[in-house]
């Protein structure tokens, strides 16, 4: 039995049944990494020693006899942009190149409550912002099912470590497709939830009314298990809150056949890889054939999502990447030679400009310029007014339809160096994706097959509060898949 | 088209000291990311408020008193920047 190859509740199993030791758990994936992450560095870091003292203690628990919880001894991985104690925290950027997390994020601090392992910190674009993982300071990660390929971004390395077995679950954060689209890519689950559904305490802020913290996992229960595990209300982070629409036990009954399934036709034009479109209308058939409703329905803002997030996320970033600013976060580049500075602007300007990578500058700039004198109503105000229209484009379609099905992305994992020249061109693998975190609604990736041999994902959005009705719709697509 | 000045503007606005061959690179890709969102104009929002935020905000109200936790954390986070003097951040004079 390959250890690695485990979902979590099968690993939950093995523990309790003693067929294997959580230590024994962890040492396999500690190993697949040692041989594995130098090629498709998912991590960044590995804290061996931490992971191991962490297993041998579920070890002790189990033979005192006592109850584990379900992640109880689970090796995760987490993106180094989610604060864990006393580790460093990158967010694969030079200027938080040796930046030591002082507290537990929300989430790590849940994770850590349930008893899970966490085997160390995965790659991502700097600050978040990025398609393909290539914008990290510290290299690319390359995806497993084709290591000439990318693995999407921003959270490439987590989705790499969980579709390369390097773990056994990994968080990411989702600001505008950034779980959804390597997920796709990674032929791995990847749940974005409701805006305010999981605390951002403790996530290095990128656009703070669209970040979101969520579960990549290997199959949509575990995502399901992840996401119950991190959600909820926090009095760290004032906009997050309890899921107000308690949902029935009875209600998660699903009869397809009562099922409403809109397929918005704006994600259905020129632009998208005839064979991905294939992939997901064979996608949308399986759930014809199982019975489900399905209608076409119209988001007819979709095509201006993509401009309005670049203003509204570039605009939140400039305002929050300010505090890199050589005095309270250094860089130490820079440290010795601190006296050498001229003045004040002296040390921000050399600071920012030789820490920060271009794809963050140009982030930074283009929100410095949508925000500034002249500019703000005919680019940050219009974008937020744009931003309503979606949200009730979205509004609309659900009084007709329970769930919205779409491509994650136009088309699969691209090569290593194929769009980093050209940033519009790298946004646009986002079209699909941005619009969810705009309306703050929660969305999942399902891997639903492949071209050749690249994963593609369907994405299944629900309305506000209903994760767990889209990982059930989406489990019912990975159930027909294994019939 | 956005302008070189209007870039270098924009850079010191945003306290990025660029390079003039960064300025350049930036003024290309700026103007073309910046031509593609004129899109935006193409909507008539007239009638249209302004998105706030994605969830009902109300104020959340708590005692402004110091946790014991928060005093430990402070002398971490001190300890990382880059100059300190006595438990405060040092920085060059702001008021010559």
């Amino acid at each position: 039995m390959d250890l690695t190859d485990l979902t979590i509740k099968e690993a939950h199993q093995g523990l309790v049944k003693k067929e294997f030791s959580a230590l024994e758990l962890t040492k396999a994936y500690l190993d697949k990494i040692e041989k594995e992450n130098k090629e498709i560095f998912a991590f960044l870091t590995v804290n061996e020693d931490l992971a191991l003292s962490q297993a041998k203690k579920i070890d002790d628990f189990i033979a005192e006899g006592k109850k584990i919880s379900i992640l109880a001894g689970i090796p995760c991985a987490i993106k180094d942009n989610i604060l864990v104690k006393d580790i460093k925290c990158t967010a694969g950027s030079k200027i938080l190149e040796n930046y030591i997390a002082p507290y537990d994020a929300t989430v790590i601090k849940k994770l850590k409550n349930q008893e899970a392992v966490i085997l160390g910190k995965t790659n991502l674009d700097e600050f978040a912002m990025g398609s393909s993982t290539e914008n990290s300071a510290f290299g690319p990660t390359r995806n497993p099912h084709d290591k000439s390929r990318v693995p999407g971004g921003s959270s490439g390395g987590s989705a790499a470590a969980v579709a390369g077995n390097l773990c056994c679950f990994a968080l990411g954060s989702d600001t505008g497709g950034s779980i959804r689209q390597p997920a796709s890519f990674c032929g791995v689950v990847g749940l974005k939830p409701t805006y305010g559904a999981v605390s951002r305490y403790g996530l290095v802020a990128f656009a703070s009314s669209l970040d979101q913290i969520g579960p990549i996992t290997k199959i949509v229960e575990d995502a399901k298990i992840v996401f119950d595990a991190i959600k909820g209300k926090d009095e760290m982070d004032s906009t997050s809150l309890n899921s107000k629409f308690k949902i029935q036990k009875s209600k998660l009954q699903i009869k397809i056949q009562n099922l409403r399934i809109g397929i918005p036709k704006e994600y259905f034009v020129k632009g998208i890889d005839p064979e991905v479109e294939k992939v997901i209308k064979g996608a949308i058939k399986k759930y014809t054939e199982l019975g489900a409703k399905i209608e076409e329905v119209s988001l007819p803002h979709t095509e201006y999502a993509l401009p309005a997030y670049y203003i509204i996320s570039s605009s939140e970033a400039s305002a929050n990447l300010a505090r890199y600013d050589g005095i309270k976060y250094g860089y130490s580049k820079f440290k010795i030679q601190y006296s050498k500075f001229k003045s004040l602007l002296d040390v921000y300007l050399k600071t920012r400009g030789n820490g920060f990578g271009d794809e963050v500058k140009r982030r930074i700039m283009l929100g410095a310029y949508a925000l500034s004198a002249g500019y703000y109503e005919a680019y940050y105000l219009r974008a937020q007014r744009v931003r309503t229209l979606i949200k009730e484009d979205f509004k609309e379609a659900f009084q007709k339809v329970d769930f919205i099905l779409t491509p994650v992305s136009p088309t699969p994992a691209f090569k290593l160096g194929e769009k980093i020249t050209d940033p519009l061109t790298m946004y646009l693998s986002d079209i699909f994706t941005v619009s969810v975190n705009l309306a703050g609604l929660p969305a999942v990736s399902i891997p639903c097959g492949k071209v050749g041999n690249l994963p593609v994902g369907l994405q299944i959005i629900g309305r506000a509060f209903e994760e767990e009705k889209i990982l059930k719709i989406g489990k019912l697509l990975e159930d027909y898949e294994l019939r | 088209m956005i302008s070189k000045q209007e870039v270098k503007h924009i850079a010191k606005l945003a306290r990025l000291g660029l390079t003039g061959k960064e300025i350049e690179k930036f003024q290309r890709e700026l103007s073309r990311i910046l031509d593609y969102i004129e899109k935006l104009k193409e909507v008539d929002v007239s009638k249209v408020e302004p998105y706030i935020h994605p969830i009902k905000m109300e104020n959340i109200m708590r005692k402004d008193q110091a946790k014991e936790k928060e005093i430990e954390m402070k002398k971490k986070l001190i300890e990382m920047a880059p100059e300190k003097k006595k438990g405060y951040l040092k920085t060059k004079s702001i008021l010559k």
